[in-house]
């Protein structure tokens, strides 16, 4: 009987490895079309902005037509350039504030007060949550148009008159990122606490730990990868936003909400000047794939 | 008694917290009914569907969703094809370079998209590219397949290889084993993908923005922008009600998939590659 259960060897399955010619077509006709694409619309563009951030390349006047190699200029330029400093700055803030601090710590907030909630609270508090995070980027930045408005929703709450998008650009477009992405850390906060086991808290109280404690010392550190995981796809997610706050106040007023994404935007799309904007855009890819490759370290990866 | 304090205040917090969330729809639901709603939040007692009517003409609306439909209906069917038949060798193939190749992809998944639209940008004037909208589906596919592949080799995955067994045995290749087996076995798994590349780009609003020249080209993520810097101040009722319109379809799907989605938030128990 048990010769008739066990599984078969798979004869088929274990195709001959990589050295006939019939073995390398076999895995390169399926993963031919990806690999092309991945190539051509992703690796190439990257690459190449590798090599156009060194040349003085731009869409129209003289160099459109022979770009130089200009060495480092490009980026001798940008590290001394006040307006890029003064993006990447904004950037540090944006990113600090409403994804480190405020959609993390919201994000965990929410997931920690639900515990124990009934159905009916958590599917609301999720709904309500989510819908903010489902609404495209530019909706958001409707929303948060009229909410912030002189006579709009918040000053009407607050009985206050203030022009928020003027006064106080970043905090404007902090909250609404805040507010736009703190479902994600709350989705992936309330994953993380199902899994901690309840015998282990409870075991805490009865030593008399109070709740500051329990989670201080035991739910905290138990989900820390989720926490170090979260903080790092938040920070890549905040430090590309575009969208949000161009629609909601285009970088201004002057420059004083410019993160680099729109500090790059005007340089390559409004001014053509494509070598530039390319050492912006190398910059933000050399930070992003620092944290990617953090985050690939900080989760593990199993039978990839 | 302090234990039933600290359950009320977690109770009114969480009510709280509702609240702000809902503060900035407030508005928008609201004057999108409104007729002549402007910014200021002053509901009145008028009730009429003028700003729904105004906005639903062939230029304002009905091109942009139609473009919006093509433009991530396209992206999403190509990708769903080429990530399947990518996560096929990779799921059931021991290949050398697999383990390099899945993390180069959750890798990629990572990086910057925004920065990588300058030298597709150029890319895309220099070969006359600029412009033409299935160039640019082509790179939005390349942009969502690191993903995709991911998710769609974790649903291959679960498939088992001994049901292909059979086919083999009645001499089914590659191809029929995947499209007669693993593919309707696999078929939630293929719609999540689908309505998650979808929905992303569907509100997708920067690629669009720089790689499209013309109004009649752009879908509603970018009309809506265009009219929002333009109206958004004089007729907000009609913002609101374009804003609505447009955003139905996201969280019509977003519910659709949403139990699927669900486990996808958990890092404790190992992304499994």
């Amino acid at each position: 009987m048990t010769v008739a259960t066990a599984p078969a060897p798979p004869v088929t399955s274990t195709p001959p490895s990589g050295s006939s010619r019939r073995g390398v077509l076999r895995w390169l006709l399926p993963l031919g079309p990806a690999i092309v694409l991945l190539a051509l619309f992703l690796a190439g563009p990257i690459l190449w902005s590798v090599y156009v951030a060194f040349t003085n390349e731009t869409l129209t006047g003289s160099a459109s037509v022979n770009s130089e190699f200009v060495g480092v200029a490009n980026f001798t330029r940008l590290f001394n350039d006040p307006n890029f400093i003064n993006s990447f700055v904004l950037t540090f803030v944006f990113v600090i504030g409403s994804a480190v601090i405020g959609q993390n710590t919201l994000g965990l907030i929410i997931a920690l007060l639900q515990r124990g909630r009934g159905r009916m609270t958590r599917s609301v508090v999720n709904g309500v949550v989510i819908a903010a995070w489902v609404v495209p980027e530019v909706v958001a930045a409707a929303c948060w148009f009229s909410f912030l408005a002189e006579e709009g929703t918040l000053n009407s709450v607050l009985g206050i008159s203030q022009e928020w998008l003027y006064t106080a650009p970043m905090l404007a477009v902090i909250l609404a990122n805040v507010w736009r992405g703190t479902a994600f850390s709350m989705l992936v906060y309330s994953a993380a606490l199902s899994e901690v086991p309840k015998d282990l808290v409870e075991a805490a109280a009865v030593d008399g730990a109070g709740p500051g404690r329990r989670l201080l010392h035991i739910t905290l550190p138990l989900i820390r990868r989720s926490i170090m995981a979260n903080l790092m796809l938040i920070t890549l997610q905040t430090l590309a936003s575009f969208g949000l706050i161009y629609a909601l106040t285009g970088g201004g007023p002057g420059t004083a909400s410019q993160t680099t994404p729109l500090y790059m935007y005007e340089q390559a799309f409004r001014y053509f000047e494509i070598g530039y904007g390319s050492a912006i855009a190398l910059v933000m890819l050399v930070i992003g794939a620092l944290f990617s490759l953090i985050y690939l370290r900080l989760i593990k990866v199993e039978d990839a | 008694m302090t234990r039933l304090a600290a359950r009320g205040a977690a109770g009114l917090s969480l009510l709280i917290i509702c609240l702000a969330f809902l503060g900035p729809f407030l508005w928008v639901v609201i004057s999108s009914v409104q007729p002549e709603a402007t910014l200021a939040a002053q509901p009145t007692l008028n009730f009429s569907l003028d700003n729904f009517t105004a906005v639903l003409t062939w230029e304002t609306l009905i091109l942009p969703l139609i473009n919006s439909i093509v433009i991530s209906g396209s992206t999403a069917v190509l990708t769903v094809l080429v990530a399947g038949l990518a996560a096929y060798p990779l799921s059931r193939y021991q290949l050398r370079y697999r383990r390099h190749f899945m993390l180069t992809l959750l890798f990629t998944t990572g990086l910057p998209m925004t920065a990588v639209l300058v030298p597709v940008y150029a890319m895309f004037f220099r070969f006359n590219l600029y412009g033409s909208v299935p160039a640019m589906v082509l790179f939005l596919t390349a942009s969502s397949l690191p993903f995709s592949i991911w998710m769609m080799k974790n649903f291959m995955d679960g498939v088992p290889v001994s049901l292909e067994e059979a086919a083999w045995v009645d001499g089914a290749g590659w191809v029929r084993s995947l499209t007669a087996v693993v593919g309707p076995l696999m078929a939630p798994g293929i719609a999540v993908v689908a309505i998650f590349v979808f929905v992303g780009q569907w509100g997708n609003f920067f690629a669009p923005f720089v790689l499209l020249d013309t109004p009649e080209k752009q879908p509603a993520a970018v009309t809506i922008y265009t009219f929002f810097s333009q109206y958004g101040q004089v007729a907000y009722g009609q913002l609101a009600a374009f804003s609505i319109l447009y955003t139905a379809p996201a969280v019509i799907l977003y519910v659709a998939v949403n139990k699927y989605l669900a486990g996808s938030f958990s890092f404790a128990g190992s992304v499994k590659g």
